[in-house]
Order: structure tokens, then C-alpha cells, then sequence
């Protein structure tokens, strides 16, 4: 759709989008070469939330970084606990109580809901689409309040720990949970797909809108739904299962296309397969302990310890360098967002701005994240 | 033969001597398997060769991670083991090692010069990987810095390698590997944001998450809060 | 009468009441309407359902500073908001509201209505160009683009109803559709028109709701991309009255409407007829607008563009030869 770009090197203008731009959710900054309203060049420039959570890292016992995890993906804040825990466990040879096992894995698939819907609601704004961010936000709220029961916090979680869970979950949080899938279940024909899906004006600003090609997908190292909508079936949770994944039965989407319009889909098919794993995980719930008996201070052997796990935006991995001191002698985030975002300026060269922006949205960023 | 086989020879290719012990003791390893059993299926085969090499790993876990042969093992190991030095103790030497999966989360770990790094992204590469990361570890009491490279696969089988390589802390400077994977680009940028490693060949080798007038390396262990 | 100094005096008090009234109460029925369709509140502090609320807002802007950052053209800057709202403004001088409220009737009064919305434009494009802002100045430059395109096929369009009516008067065209539904141009069983007319309204109301800068086709302010289009340096009351004029924009695109293709202030049943028939029909339309704002997301300036020089634009032509051939026919 794009037209080829014919333009002098000196009739170009720089448009600065961000720090501070409603588009970039968060302090993202874009240094945008542009001819009119073509983007010859986009520079992402990072670092303005950088908090330097792998130094800290070293600064901590293991169980005093916890409260970190969740400050870097606010929104899916349960995956990067769980991804550290499992490096961890695993470090230190640590055994998950089933039960445990089965609540990280609800907990998480909840906190994946709430991460989609929000990502939904946003990219609406991106497009123009007021409206449903508040629905959206109304779900979103409900799984709040049930992950606030158990967890004590609502954004940013702390709430796994080394050999299991901090809390147990009880009868209450069960049936609000199935109360809540039953109602997200009833709302999403309608009020996501019939209202903003089947949606013409969507439709047509979505369909072969930056197309990002596998082997593209590849050379960045994207991962998650950007990747799965370019048609690579890649999802940590089945294609190398860890915690109780593999006692459920539950697809990945995956679209051939490549463009935003499958991306959405992607995460739109998402959420009912997370509700799928939850009513499943909600099921199954064996009896029994939530938390082994772990020594205060962990001093794991000596030695290079690698674990990932699917979030929200891709695969999320921790290798963590032990010296058999009693905190980490190095801990290297690899958060998916740096990875996905990196092919944004190749990607969005020759786009126009509000599809460039498009885009962006599709590509499902959260700074804290990329900027860890 | 299985993604983490296949993968481990073609990066032997990195390093010509032990390439060849290796072909040498797999021949050795076929023929006394061919007379051992006839008929084993393939997954059999697999397992073994994951099992055994679980085996011959549990015993190293101590730093510098050092590769050591176990004594009883099954003819797969050997070859398995074969490119590994003899050494017990000291620094490990450059190879190929089959990883604990189970304990340390990769499947192959490959130690090369710094020159290498390259040559290994590109064996990958044409492999089929993508790069997940580029890190740094700074060995202050050896003096010396580690690059590691995470590489994962995307096509559903299983096979997660990591590359390190060793330069001085002194001189902290190795070839890039942009060319063979643009997304390498920020991932290096990063390693030299935090520990002032330069990539040569870097087009363009700022710093990305912290002010681009800082004047520190803040993951250095020298660098105190 | 005509000759009275009153009757001037009387029109310009009229319509400056019910130009702010509906500039200050459409931004409040603006709000309320998106909570409603959002399952909120909307404002209800201030006075029984908020209905106080464009009272405090404006009274806020009134009194916060006049911001002028530097390297703005200072006269323009200045000039623009107000240029937004006096053509809206004045384009109710010729707007009739029923068979004897009308200020003026002049023959050419469909033109001049044309005229003066094209100065709104400029009014956009001044203040985004004055602004020296890259923001502002996209989003006049798209204004201009979009302006040009969607003017076409909504001038071809009433020309059509000029040729049924044979008058550029909207006295005239209104008058042409008393006495129930089946008189309005939109429905018109006379010769036959309700066959393609209701094409013509369609392309119409969508140039109407593009004119106006309305989502889906709010280019200019696309906030997720420009961030608030040429309205970016503007704060107080300068900000006022680009939101007045856009509002009063509407209200007279409702009234184009209204006229042109819904009878006017004719009731539906042929008895009756008053302002209150247009005054219901106008907010309908308006009410239809805001809806869908607040519905759908914003399309593509080129998607729009296409829109109008792909689709509208041919359409109104077909409509203008079948219009022209069922005239000479029937």
C-alpha cells in the first residue's frame, strides 16, 4: 500500500515522537526521519526508565530481588516472578509442591488475561478507538480483584516464591475466578469481536500493515505473538515446558500473515486459551502444600544457570551466573520487548506515521520492560 | 539424529583438532553400537545420549567450569566426551560440551577465542537459530571478561546453545556479529553500555540504556554502588 | 419589520445565545453521551448532571494564561482561533430555522454556507502552520488535503438538490419539502427521487462528519499520532474556541443537513411544521455523530483520501447524471 519514497536528503524533517507521546506508552522515544508523511528513518532511543535491575541483582540475597522482577513488565509482573524463581529453583535444586505448581500457573494465566486486555485497550487508542479501552479496563479490573485477594498487590506482584507460592488460594478466589471467565466468556463475541473485530475501518488499517517475515523474526530474535503472527509456532510453554504446562491441553494461535491484523488475532486467540489452561489448572487443583522448605538464605552452587517462560510479549529468560555466594554473581534479563522492538526501524522504513504507529502498538511494548 | 547432534557437529567445525578426535571416536562409537544392537530406534538412541550426558555433566558444576569424561559411560558419551580436554581441574579449554539441560537450562555450550564468535554465528545462522542475548561477565580475580551468547531455536526443536569466549579485561574488545544477525546490534550495544566491551565492527556502537554521556561501565565489578 | 434597527439587534443576540448555548452544552452532551457509551458517569459534579460543567470549564479556560511559545508567528497564532469561530458563526445569518426565523434570505445562500466553511480550514490550517510545530503543521497540512477532497463530492451532491429544487436559496430548498416525509429530498416520492437520493444523503452525511473533523475522519487532531494535531500549542482560551468552532461547526453541518435532505423544520407528517422539528432533526443528527465517535476507531489519511477521490467522488458524479436524467424524464 505504501508508495515508493522519492525524496531529497534535504527536504526530510526530523519529528521527535516521545519521550512524551501519547502513542509510545510510556517514555519511549522514536527519532523519526520523515518526508512528509513517510518515515524514511525511525531510531528508538531507549534508556529514559533504565533502572539497572541486573546491578541491583548483585547487590541482593536472591529472595531481596524478588519485589524486582515485577517493576520490569508491569503488566504480565507473574511471568518475570516466575521466570526468576525457576532459574533459581533450578540453581539451587529446589522441588515445587504441586499445588504450588497449579496456582503459578492460574496465577500467571490470569495476570497473562489482564496483560492482553490492556494491550487491547491501548492499541484501540492507538487507532483512534476510545471506547474500548474502558471495556477493556472493566474486565481487566475484575481479574485485579482476584489476584489482589491472594497476591496483596494489583500491579506489581511479589508473590512467588523460592519452592512455591507465598499464599494459598481459597474457595473464593476459585469460583471468582470461574464467575470470571463465564463472564469473559460471554462478553468477548460480542463486545470485542462483534464491536471492534468485524470492525471495517480496523480491519483495513490492520490488513498488510507492517509485515514482519519470519526469517526477519529470526535475524532480531523476536519472539511471542509478533513471531507466532508471522507463522512460526514458537510458545515456551510447549516447546519447552516447564512447570505444569504439559498436564494441559491448550493451542497456540498461530497466523501466516505477518501483519498487525494478525498479531491481533494472535492475542485475541490468546485469551481464550488462557481461560482454557485456568478453567483446566482450576480443575485439576491437587490438595497439599504450597511452599517447601527452603533454607532463608540461598547459596545455590557455583555454576551458569539458564530458564525463560512464555509472557505476555514473548519469551522471557534469566541466566543467572552463581559463584555459591548468597546473592548472584550476575543475572542477565532477556527481556522479549528489547529483542521485538529492535526490528521497528527496519520494519517501519518507508511506512506512513499513523501506520507506522500502528505498528508500534501491534508490537505490544512496555518500556520499564525494554529499558529493565 | 537429534537437533542438539546435528547442531554440536557442525560447531565443531570451530575447532579442526578436536573436530577430528571426534569423528574418529563416533566412528569407533557406530561400529561397536552397530555390533551391540541391531535395531534401536532412534528415540532410544536420543535418550540415551541425553541421559548419559547427564551423567558426565553432574560432576562439573564447580567454576570455572571444568570438563571431565566419566568413567562409566556409554560408547555415545565417549564421542561425547572426546572433544572435551582430559584436564580435570584449571581452566576449561575451548570445545564443544553437551550441557545439562535439566540443571543448567542449555543444551550446548561452546567455549571459543574471541575471534570465533563470528564463525559460530554464522555455523548457527545457517542452522536456523535466532539470538536471544549477548551478555557480559566480569571476572574480576581472573582479569578477564566473559562474552556469552544465548541462541535458541523457533522451529519446535529444542536446542539451546550458548557461546562464550574470554577476552582481557584490560583490552575488553572482540569482533561484532551484526552482519550475520541485525538484532545482535542492540544486545551489543547493551553489553558495551554496561561493561565497556567493544564490538569491532559495530555500526553503530553508542551507548543505548544509560546517558549517552555517561562515563562509567556500571556492571564492572570494580564499578561499587 | 425589515426596516427595523431591531431585527438585527434581535437576530445577533439569537444566535450568539444559542451559538454558545450549543458550543458549551455540546461539549457537555459530548461527554456525557461518550460515558454513557463507555458505561461510566461522565461529568455529575457540578449541578444536577453536571449540566454545570461547561460553566466551570469555561470559566478554567478563561482564566489560565495565553501561552505563546517561541517561534510561533504571533499575529497568526492569535488570529486563528477566532477565525475558527467566526465563520461557523456567521453562517447562521442564512440558515433557515423555520419558516420565519431567518435572519437573512439570500439567493445563494447554499454557496455562501460553502465559503465560509472553507475559512474555517484556514483557520486550522493558520494555527497549525503558526504554531512551528511539526505536530501542527502535519496536521494542516492533512486538514488542506482532506478539506479539498471531501468539498467535491459534497458540492456535487447539492447540486443535485439544486436541480431538483431549482433555488441556491435554503429557504427555498426547505420550503420545496413541507408537508410530510414523502416530500423530503431524502425520501422524495415526486418524481421519483427516493430511488438514488438516500445514496446522495449517505455521501453527504460522510462529507458532513469529514468537513467537521470528526472521528473517524479526525486527521487533524489524531491524537495517538499528532498528538493534538494544530491544537497542540494552544492552551486556554485559544483552545476554547477551536473546540467552540468545532462544535459550532457541527451544528451547522447538521443544519446543512437538515435542510437540505430532512425537510427542514417540516414535520414528518405533513402538520405541525416549527423549529422544533428542526431542532429535534439537528440533534439527531448530532447525536448520530457523536455515537459514532465514540464507536468507531480512526481510519488512515490515505484510506480517507481514497475514500473520497475513489468512492464518494464518482458516486456523486453517477448520482448527478441519474439525477439529471430523472429529471428530464419524470
Amino acid at each position: 500500500m505504501t508508495a515508493p519514497i522519492r525524496c531529497r536528503e534535504d527536504e526530510t524533517f526530523v519529528l521527535n515522537l516521545g519521550p512524551q507521546h501519547p502513542a509510545t506508552h510510556g517514555v519511549l522515544r522514536v527519532k523519526l526521519t520523515m518526508d512528509g508523511e513517510y518515515v524514511v528513518k525511525a531510531e528508538p532511543v531507549l534508556g529514559y526508565i533504565h533502572r539497572m535491575h541486573e546491578k541491583m541483582a548483585e547487590d541482593r540475597t536472591f529472595a531481596q530481588f524478588m519485589p524486582n522482577t515485577a517493576r520490569m513488565d508491569y503488566l504480565h509482573a507473574l511471568a518475570y516472578n516466575h521466570g526468576y524463581v525457576l532459574t533459581v529453583e533450578r540453581a539451587a535444586g529446589i522441588e515445587v509442591p504441586e499445588r504450588a505448581e497449579y496456582i503459578r500457573v492460574i496465577t500467571v494465566e490470569l495476570n497473562r488475561l489482564t496483560s492482553h486486555l490492556l494491550w487491547w485497550a491501548a492499541f484501540l487508542l492507538d487507532l483512534g478507538g476510545f471506547s474500548p479501552l474502558l471495556y477493556a479496563f472493566d474486565d481487566r479490573e475484575q481479574i485485579l480483584d482476584l489476584l489482589e485477594r491472594v497476591t496483596g498487590s494489583r500491579l506489581t506482584y511479589c508473590y512467588f516464591r523460592f519452592g512455591g507460592v507465598y499464599n494459598d488460594i481459597d474457595d473464593d478466589f476459585i469460583t471468582g475466578t470461574r464467575n470470571f471467565i463465564k463472564r469473559l466468556r460471554s462478553r468477548l463475541p460480542r463486545l470485542y469481536h462483534d464491536l471492534v473485530t468485524k470492525n471495517i475501518i480496523l480491519i483495513k488499517r490492520l490488513k498488510d500493515i507492517g509485515f514482519v517475515s519470519k526469517e526477519q523474526c529470526r535475524k532480531y530474535g523476536a519472539t511471542g505473538p509478533l513471531l507466532r503472527g508471522s507463522g512460526v509456532q514458537f510458545d515456551i510453554r510447549k516447546n519447552e515446558p516447564y512447570s505444569v504446562y504439559p498436564e494441559f491441553d491448550f493451542d497456540i494461535p498461530v497466523y501466516d500473515e505477518g501483519d498487525c491484523m494478525a498479531r491481533y488475532m494472535v492475542r485475541m486467540d490468546e485469551i481464550e486459551q488462557s481461560m482454557r489452561i485456568i478453567e483446566q489448572a482450576l480443575d485439576k487443583l491437587p490438595d497439599g502444600p504450597v511452599r517447601a522448605k527452603v533454607p532463608k538464605i540461598l547459596k545455590p552452587a557455583a555454576g551458569d544457570y539458564y530458564a525463560a517462560v512464555e509472557a505476555a510479549r514473548g519469551s522471557f529468560g534469566c541466566r543467572l551466573v552463581c559463584n555459591g555466594d548468597k546473592s548472584p554473581y550476575r543475572l542477565k534479563l532477556r527481556s522479549p520487548t528489547f529483542s521485538n522492538l529492535s526490528l521497528f526501524g527496519e520494519v517501519a522504513e518507508g511506512m506512513l506515521l499513523a501506520d507506522a504507529l500502528a505498528f508500534m502498538g501491534s508490537l505490544d511494548l512496555v518500556i520499564p520492560e525494554i529499558d529493565r | 539424529m537429534n537437533i542438539v547432534e546435528q547442531t554440536r557437529i557442525a560447531l565443531l567445525e570451530l575447532f579442526p583438532d578436536l573436530a577430528a578426535a571426534d569423528a574418529e571416536a563416533r566412528a569407533k562409537a557406530e561400529a561397536e553400537a552397530a555390533e551391540a544392537a541391531e535395531a534401536v530406534a532412534p528415540v532410544e538412541a536420543e535418550q540415551e545420549v541425553t541421559a548419559a550426558a547427564a551423567t558426565g555433566e553432574a560432576e562439573t558444576a564447580t567454576p570455572p567450569p571444568a570438563e571431565e569424561s566419566a568413567e562409566a559411560a556409554t560408547p555415545e558419551t565417549k564421542a561425547a566426551a572426546a572433544e572435551k580436554e582430559p584436564a580435570a581441574e584449571g581452566p576449561r579449554q575451548n570445545g564443544v560440551a553437551v550441557g545439562d539441560y535439566d540443571r543448567h537450562g542449555v543444551h550446548l555450550d561452546v567455549l571459543c577465542d574471541p575471534q570465533q564468535v563470528v564463525a559460530a554465528a554464522e555455523i548457527l545462522d545457517q542452522a536456523g537459530f535466532f539470538i536471544e542475548a549477548i551478555t557480559g561477565v566480569d571476572w574480576l580475580k581472573e582479569d578477564q571478561m566473559e562474552v556469552i551468547y544465548d541462541y535458541n531455536r523457533n522451529d519446535g526443536r529444542l536446542c539451546r546453545v550458548v557461546v562464550r569466549t574470554r577476552i582481557p579485561r584490560a583490552e575488553p574488545e572482540l569482533p561484532s556479529i551484526t552482519n550475520v544477525y541485525p538484532g545482535a546490534n542492540w544486545h551489543e550495544r547493551e553489553a558495551y553500555d554496561f561493561f565497556g566491551i567493544r564490538f569491532l565492527g559495530h555500526p553503530d556502537l553508542t551507548r543505548i540504556l544509560l546517558p549517552e554521556d555517561a562515563d562509567f561501565y556500571p556492571l564492572l565489578k570494580d564499578f561499587t554502588l | 419589520m425589515d426596516t427595523s434597527i431591531w431585527r438585527p439587534i434581535l437576530y445577533l443576540i439569537g444566535f450568539m445565545a444559542f451559538a454558545g448555548v450549543n458550543a458549551a452544552w455540546l461539549g457537555w452532551a459530548e461527554r456525557k453521551g461518550a460515558a454513557h457509551i463507555q458505561r461510566r458517569n461522565g461529568p455529575k459534579e457540578v449541578g444536577p448532571f453536571g449540566l454545570w460543567q461547561p460553566l466551570a470549564d469555561g470559566i478554567k479556560l478563561m482564566t489560565k494564561q495565553l501561552l505563546i511559545p517561541s517561534g510561533t508567528d504571533d499575529i497568526l497564532f492569535r488570529i486563528a482561533p477566532i477565525l475558527a469561530m467566526i465563520p461557523a458563526l456567521t453562517s447562521m445569518v442564512v440558515i433557515p430555522f423555520s419558516g420565519n426565523i431567518q435572519a437573512r434570505s439570500i439567493d445563494m445562500s447554499v454557496l455562501l454556507i460553502f465559503a465560509l466553511a472553507s475559512i474555517g480550514m484556514f483557520a486550522i490550517l493558520l494555527g497549525g502552520w503558526a504554531s512551528g510545530n511539526k505536530y501542527a503543521v502535519i496536521s494542516a497540512a492533512r486538514v488542506v488535503s482532506q478539506s479539498i477532497a471531501y468539498e467535491i463530492p459534497m458540492l456535487i451532491t447539492v447540486i443535485t438538490i439544486v436541480m431538483i429544487t431549482g433555488s441556491t436559496n435554503l429557504q427555498d430548498i426547505a420550503l420545496a419539502q413541507q408537508g410530510g416525509f414523502w416530500h423530503w429530498n431524502i425520501f422524495r416520492l415526486e418524481g421519483g427521487h427516493f430511488v438514488y437520493m438516500w445514496i446522495a444523503f449517505l455521501i453527504y452525511f460522510i462529507c458532513s462528519v469529514a468537513e467537521t473533523n470528526r472521528a473517524p475522519f479526525d486527521m487533524a487532531e489524531a491524537e495517538s499520532e499528532l498528538v493534538a494535531g494544530y491544537m497542540t500549542e494552544y492552551g486556554s482560551m485559544g483552545f476554547g474556541l477551536f473546540m467552540m468552532g468545532e462544535y459550532l461547526n457541527i451544528v451547522v453541518g447538521a443544519c446543512m443537513t437538515t435542510i437540505l435532505f430532512l425537510g427542514g423544520w417540516g414535520s414528518p407528517f405533513g402538520f405541525l411544521p416549527g423549529i422544533w422539528w428542526f431542532l429535534i432533526k439537528i440533534y439527531i443528527l448530532i447525536f448520530t455523530i457523536i455515537w459514532i465517535r465514540w464507536t468507531y476507531p480512526r481510519t488512515q489519511i490515505y484510506k480517507l483520501l481514497n475514500l473520497s477521490w475513489k468512492i464518494l467522488i464518482p458516486f456523486s458524479l453517477v448520482n448527478l447524471l441519474v439525477t439529471a436524467a430523472f429529471i428530464k424524464v419524470f
